[in-house]
């Protein structure tokens, strides 16, 4: 059997084309996702990463909102300068639960991967309302509105929800609670409960009482609480050095 | 057997076109207004007014928005609805059909720039748009594609011209393409705020799977499309080589899609999915350099025209750039190169050399060859395209040199240590040094903008004089006829 392909054939048929043009454009999609999704070491294995309470999630949505993502990267390489600015190399588990992930593009501003616990939440407040009073140099918009919104937690139960259904393990029923007992212990699992979603909210804000004002939970509660626990939740002190070279 | 003759008007859907072509040139001015000013804002923040409508971060993807989709998705629409007609000689099959892709996709670039601005977005870069209007989109999209192809089938030629093959190429890839990189959960069906269907490390791939394809389809196989008219139209010379259009077209089609992992070098993405985006990002400079030498070497015999014709310059500059910047491109996403360029102004400034550089000259070009002969006219100043000309080539110097400057000048500092091995600067140091280029960029920018603002008014007083034209031409047939009848 002897095809003699000529190019022509695909120039006067659209429907030819159009089938191979799709296979080619198809090609380098599958073969470089999909097997993320069943490769067993493209997430680390790692204790303590858990998903957001209902407070951090909230400041999330306005990390998200207020677009921090463009000038902020969350996600820290394996470089020694990197390791001494910002601490140890961001892992795929530590954002597993992140629905988009925040990792950036560009650092106008430096990368907030490991931020949480390295200011006090005063020092945030005053710096997110106005960047310039705490460093001179920076370019960052002033957020004056964080502090004075009341922060919408109206619908903190669909977002969870909303979440559990693309895979996030925040718990509707018993047993999905006591699944989450199980995985990450009693005090995570509570505030992982979906029913109980605004009480744990309005909990977190009056007890951490992240914006400096008692009365009420602000927009700036929500976010600082948020920019608080990011990369905080695995305790590298527990891993070798080494521990996870082997899953890049 | 009686010969029917039709004017350009009645054989060809030319309303869309010239609808189209207006709104690109709108686009242009707003979205690189806003570029400008939010290019402004990092130079002097008090620009961002502590108001959220101001502020960056909700400004910077109505700026993307409006360049990419607004300028550029108009500019393609205009274009390819006008090549699809030209080459296969037949009318879109439908005026309906083409009239809802006109007003969809306005709807789109309009709900998209207001939700931003209102706090609404995927947080997903050059997918900001939240799920209702990523719906729109893809409604809009498909008639996009029924009509084009289905166009395609009613042509009169054999041959599919190969400007089709791109903007074919470019309809498939971006409906693929967005479809799958805005799957999401909608929180409810009366809530605009929506979560992605993926996660982590696999939402960071299928983000810049898309993120760089938005730049391989819809901002380069698209405006190849566009150069293989309209550089052998303005030259008056046959493409270089049809071979190599074919090769190279197979190549980019299959190669792009591959390489979005080169925004992923040193992250938390297994390193052979970006070592692999790193080796098809080498590849890919040869069909890149392809449709460079081809569309340049088009000129071969002409060489003149660049002397005497400021519309061909766009045209050539416009390749010049493409190839400048599909050589860059490459060598960045090279792991060792990329350690330091990547989540630096380098970034910004390479992307602003293909879209200025590029997709906005070519645009350019091929607006000032369309608009006059859609209007049946002469461009009404050649001196003003000579202006702009100078004005855009000059902004993007200046724009490109400084994000260079900045970039690299950002990357040194942030791996500088001192002699007893602790980091020489801290990260707002970084900052500082950067004020300058940053109001460099802006000004840089600023030219660009006021370049775009003349072409507007320009092709503006030629669609006028065309009218005008028009207007004196039925007139004076009335006339004769009317002596004619008595």
């Amino acid at each position: 059997m002897n095809i003699n392909f000529k190019h022509e054939w695909v120039e006067t048929n659209i429907g030819l084309m159009l089938v191979l043009v799709m296979l080619a454009i198809s090609v380098g999609g599958l073969v470089e996702i999909a097997p993320l999704f069943f490769i067993d070491k493209t997430i680390e294995k790692v204790d303590g990463v858990r998903p957001y309470t209902p407070l951090e999630l909230r400041g999330r949505d306005i990390y998200q909102r207020e677009g921090c993502y463009l000038c902020h990267s969350q996600m820290i390489r394996p470089f020694r300068d990197e390791k001494l600015r910002y601490g140890h190399y961001s892992l795929a588990a530590e954002s597993q639960y992140d629905h988009p992930f925040q990792w950036g593009s560009k650092r106008t501003g430096p990368d907030l991967a490991r931020v949480g616990g390295k200011y006090s939440n005063a020092w945030h407040v005053q710096h997110l309302i106005a960047p310039r009073s705490m460093v001179p140099e920076s370019v960052m918009p002033n957020y004056p509105w964080l502090l004075s919104t009341p922060l919408d937690i109206s619908d903190v139960a669909l977002r969870m929800k909303a979440l559990r259904n693309v895979g996030v393990p925040y718990s509707l029923t018993e047993a999905e609670y006591k699944a989450n007992v199980a995985k990450f212990g009693e005090t995570v699992a509570k505030e992982l409960h979906i029913p109980d979603a605004q009480k744990n909210l309005i909990e977190q804000a009056n007890f951490g009482n992240y914006d400096g004002d008692k009365a009420g939970v602000s927009e700036m509660d929500a976010l600082v609480a948020y920019l608080q626990v990011l990369g905080t939740m695995v305790d590298f002190n527990k891993y070798k050095d080494d521990e996870f070279v082997k899953y890049r | 057997m009686a010969v029917t003759t039709y004017s350009s008007a009645e054989q060809y859907n030319f309303d869309i076109v010239k609808k189209f072509a207006v709104m690109s040139l709108v686009w242009a001015v707003i979205g690189m207004f806003v570029g400008v000013y939010i290019a402004s804002e990092l130079a002097w923040p008090l620009l961002n007014f502590d108001s959220p409508y101001f502020s960056f971060g909700r400004f910077r993807p109505v700026h993307t928005t409006s360049v990419i989709f607004g300028f550029g998705g108009s500019a393609l629409f205009a274009t390819s609805y006008y090549v699809v007609q030209r080459t296969c000689q037949t009318r879109l099959i439908s005026d309906g059909m083409a009239t809802f892709t006109f007003w969809g996709w306005m709807a789109v670039i309009v709900l998209a720039d207001i939700s931003y601005v209102m706090g609404y977005t995927q947080s997903r870069e050059y997918a900001e748009m939240e799920w209702p209007i990523d719906l729109l989109v893809e409604v809009v999209w498909v008639v996009y594609l029924i009509l084009f192809v289905g166009t395609i089938m009613r042509r009169k030629q054999p041959h599919i011209y190969v400007a089709n093959w791109f903007y074919l190429a470019f309809i498939l890839a971006t409906a693929l393409l967005h479809t799958f990189n805005n799957l999401a959960m909608p929180v409810s069906l009366f809530s605009m705020k929506s979560y992605s269907l993926f996660s982590g490390t696999q939402d960071a791939m299928m983000q810049w799977w898309y993120g760089h394809n938005a730049v391989g389809f819809f901002l380069t196989a698209a405006f190849l499309g566009m150069m293989y008219y309209f550089v052998p139209k303005q030259a008056g010379r046959p493409i270089y080589s049809y071979r190599l259009s074919i090769v190279h077209f197979w190549a980019l089609s299959f190669m792009y899609m591959w390489v979005g992992a080169h925004h992923l070098h040193w992250t938390a993405l297994p390193d052979w999915t970006s070592s692999l985006a790193a080796a098809f990002s080498i590849l890919l400079l040869m069909p890149s350099w392809g449709g460079m030498i081809n569309g340049i070497m088009t000129l071969s015999g002409a060489w003149d025209k660049l002397r005497t014709d400021p519309v061909m310059r766009f045209m050539i500059v416009a390749l010049s750039f493409y190839g400048m910047s599909t050589f860059e491109g490459p060598m960045m996403s090279l792991k060792e190169v990329n350690a330091l360029s990547h989540y630096t102004d380098w970034t910004v400034g390479h992307v602003h050399s293909g879209a200025l550089g590029w997709v906005a000259m070519i645009s350019f070009g091929s607006l000032y060859h369309m608009i006059p002969r859609l209007w049946n006219t002469k461009v009404y100043s050649q001196k003003l395209v000579e202006v702009h000309f100078w004005l855009a080539t000059i902004g993007i110097v200046l724009y490109i040199v400084a994000m260079w400057i900045s970039g690299i000048t950002q990357g040194l500092m942030w791996r500088a240590f001192d002699q007893f091995g602790n980091l020489q600067y801290s990260f707002v140091e970084s900052v500082a040094a950067m004020h300058p280029f940053y109001a460099m960029r802006a000004i840089g920018g600023a030219f660009f903008l006021t370049g775009a603002v003349i072409m507007t008014y320009n092709m503006l007083m030629t669609i006028r004089q065309g009218v005008r034209e028009a207007a004196a031409l039925d007139a004076k047939l009335a006339a004769k006829m009317a002596r004619a009848g008595a």
